[in-house]
């Protein structure tokens, strides 16, 4: 279940597009919850994904539709509070829902989304397909209720979900050593007797093949797994977020921008490949995506006081709707 | 053979399972699940489908309200049996946050076709943690529809209505409606329609505008008010949100007076909604004050001597419409 060739370099592509989006943000706009230092373990998981496989994610919702494979300006635009934005401007930067692509929801209440994914792969079995539901969450995540609650519901009816937490250590400034009782999260797997794997979370190969063996078990009816990816967040918690003490060293950050960089490593590992040439126009091709990404979201309209209205209701919402404000 | 105007006689929890029976006949991706349905409630239902579309679930309100949520982004039309309506609070961050918001903050691209069903059991001796009302907070959420079916028919009609919307809907049963029974249509097709309100008596002195259950002591209070000369229209308003304005501001056009009767908590209550709306918009045409008959703003109590006086009665009703001469 390993990546050939070209989805090796298709991983990469899109761990480019994750860094130089986010780098985009930075130097435009300043908004956001970073994914830079995620990217193996975000695109890792997507890979193992089908398009029409469900996903869920998290306030850090950047890098979970450019993982799927979504379109880069339709984020961009949203990010920037545009109309032709993937949510028309309604949704924003901690939730980058791009539905084509399988994603149901980015929520910024931590914890939200196990219970959504959970339904998802009750949905797949119900409807009898071989679809699974990838749940991305946070190690704060894992100290929500709803973790607790949708794992065991998916434990005794086997539903094809897979957890997937992205361990960065951090929970806004609390470190999973004084916030778990037991922080080694992969062994929380036991309490609900389904499988717990811990991974590499910078090895974008080493993630894809824990993820690929839980999605080929949920496939086959045989259950949900949660995998712990450690990785790092290189950023703060959100770029708008004044940090008053320093709740990891420099020291700390610094070892992982120089020896734990997710996409440092992998195109050394494909230019050890003799892929040195690939990996450079994946690049140039990229930044030209973001540069056009960037361009259409600044000429993108505004979205408009009715389409406050005409996204609220999918049914007829009645007479009351049509009343008063929107006029 | 069944005729389009065919009725059978059912108590309104029995008009509850048969409309999750038709919806379930009707469409597959319709399922239930909820805490201990297999015993109580759906157990008719699990002779006829299997586990599949039925789910027992763990006591995980939060969570399983959000399954139903996940499910119905994803094809199914779920019903979650959310059993007491105090329990709603526990899932109330799924209903907010993500079953009110996702189609909005997602720019319509999703929609959540789901229904919670949840009972309200107030007069029931089971005190402050059992006993709640807690539509109005509920009403605060724009994104969801609420609805409050008083009568067998409307129990039936009003679930299979929000079972095949494409939107969140929330309804509050009443338990003290269970066993009320009524000739209830057949027709596997016969919906009671969201967002409208009913005029179930007409009058012209007063308008009585009914939220839920307070329906039976609505239409009595109208009884004994004709006795005393006064013309009541008792308006069962059937759906919380979207709010029926129209009907109660025709109503209230024609009648001058309103009397909105509501269980919940007097503050923040639909009756307080329902006062604030008419006042703005109908001022003119009103000719004494608005007067809420609601629950006062205390607890629930267990001792049911004290709890039956804090619900809505016949005569709080009555002795309300005379204070407006």
């Amino acid at each position: 279940m390993s990546l050939d060739s070209d989805r090796q370099l298709e991983a990469f592509r899109r761990m480019v597009r994750i860094r130089l989006f986010e780098e985009a943000l930075i130097a435009h706009n300043p908004v956001g919850h970073l994914s830079i230092g995620h990217e193996a373990a975000i695109v890792g998981a997507c890979m193992a994904l089908r398009d029409d496989d469900y996903v869920t994610g998290t306030h850090r919702s950047h890098g979970h539709p450019i993982g799927k494979g979504a379109e880069i300006g339709p984020l961009m635009a949203e990010i920037f509070g545009r109309r032709t934005g993937i949510c028309k401007g309604l949704g924003g930067s901690m939730h980058l829902t791009d539905a084509r692509m399988g994603l149901i929801c980015e929520s910024a209440i931590v914890g939200g989304g196990f219970p959504l994914a959970t339904g998802a792969g009750l949905s797949a079995q119900v409807r009898g397909t071989d679809q699974v539901s990838l749940c991305f969450f946070g190690d704060g995540a894992t100290n929500q209720g709803t973790f607790g609650e949708s794992i065991n519901m998916a434990a005794i009816w086997k539903l094809p979900v897979i957890y997937f937490c992205e361990n960065n250590g951090y929970a806004v400034t609390t470190p999973v050593a004084t916030s778990h009782g037991q922080p080694d999260i992969a062994r929380r797997a036991d309490g609900f007797g389904i499988p717990g794997v811990a991974v590499d979370g910078q090895d974008v190969e080493a993630v894809h093949a824990v993820v690929a063996q839980a999605v080929a078990r949920a496939r086959q009816g045989e259950g949900p797994t949660l995998i712990e990816a450690r990785t790092y967040r290189f950023d703060e918690h959100s770029n708008r977020l004044a940090i008053p003490i320093e709740y990891r060293s420099q020291d700390e950050i610094e070892y992982h921008r120089r020896e734990r960089d997710p996409v440092a490593l992998y195109r050394a590992v494909l230019c050890e490949r003799g892929r040195q040439q690939e990996c450079e126009a994946v690049e140039n091709e990229v930044r030209e995506t973001i540069d056009a990404a960037v361009a259409f979201a600044r000429e993108s309209p505004e979205p408009e006081w009715a389409d406050l209205w005409d996204n609220m209701y999918a049914s007829p919402p009645g007479p009351e709707h049509a009343r008063g404000d929107r006029k | 053979m069944t005729l389009a105007n065919d009725t059978v006689r059912l108590s309104y929890l029995q008009a509850i399972v048969e409309a999750q029976r038709e919806e379930m006949r009707r469409d597959e991706n319709v399922i239930l699940m909820g805490e201990d349905i297999a015993v109580y409630g759906a157990q008719s239902l699990f002779e006829e489908f299997d586990g599949t579309r039925l789910r027992n679930t763990p006591i995980s309100e939060n969570s399983f309200v959000g399954v139903g949520v996940g499910a119905a982004l994803t094809g199914l039309r779920p019903i979650v049996d959310l059993t007491i309506a105090s329990f709603c609070y526990l899932a109330s961050d799924q209903l907010i946050n993500q079953a009110a918001k996702l189609r909005f903050m997602t720019g319509g691209q999703l929609s959540v076709p789901l229904v919670v069903r949840t009972s309200t059991f107030y007069n029931n001796r089971t005190a402050a943690q059992h006993a709640d009302r807690p539509y109005p907070l509920f009403m605060n959420t724009p994104g969801l529809k609420i609805l409050a079916p008083a009568t067998a028919s409307d129990a039936k009609g009003m679930l299979k209505a929000a079972v095949r919307d494409d939107d969140p809907v929330v309804i509050f049963e009443d338990i003290n409606l269970w066993n009320k029974k009524e000739d209830v249509p057949v027709d596997p097709d016969v919906l009671a329609p969201i967002g409208k309100a009913l005029v179930r008596r007409e009058g012209s002195d007063v308008t009585i505008v009914s939220v839920a259950g307070c329906l039976p002591h609505a239409l009595k209070a109208a009884e004994v008010l004709a006795e005393r000369g006064i013309s009541a229209e008792v308006i069962d308003l059937r759906t919380i949100a979207p709010l029926d304005s129209e009907t109660i501001l025709n109503s209230v056009a024609r009648t001058g007076r309103l009397i909105v009767a509501d269980n919940s908590h007097k503050v923040g209550s639909v009756a307080s909604e329902i006062a604030a709306m008419v006042c703005e918009e109908g001022f003119d045409t009103l000719r004494r004050p608005v007067r809420r008959v609601t629950a006062p703003q205390v607890h629930v109590p267990y001792n049911g001597t004290l709890e039956k006086q804090l619900f809505v009665t016949r005569d709080k009703i009555v002795s309300a419409v005379e204070t407006l001469d």
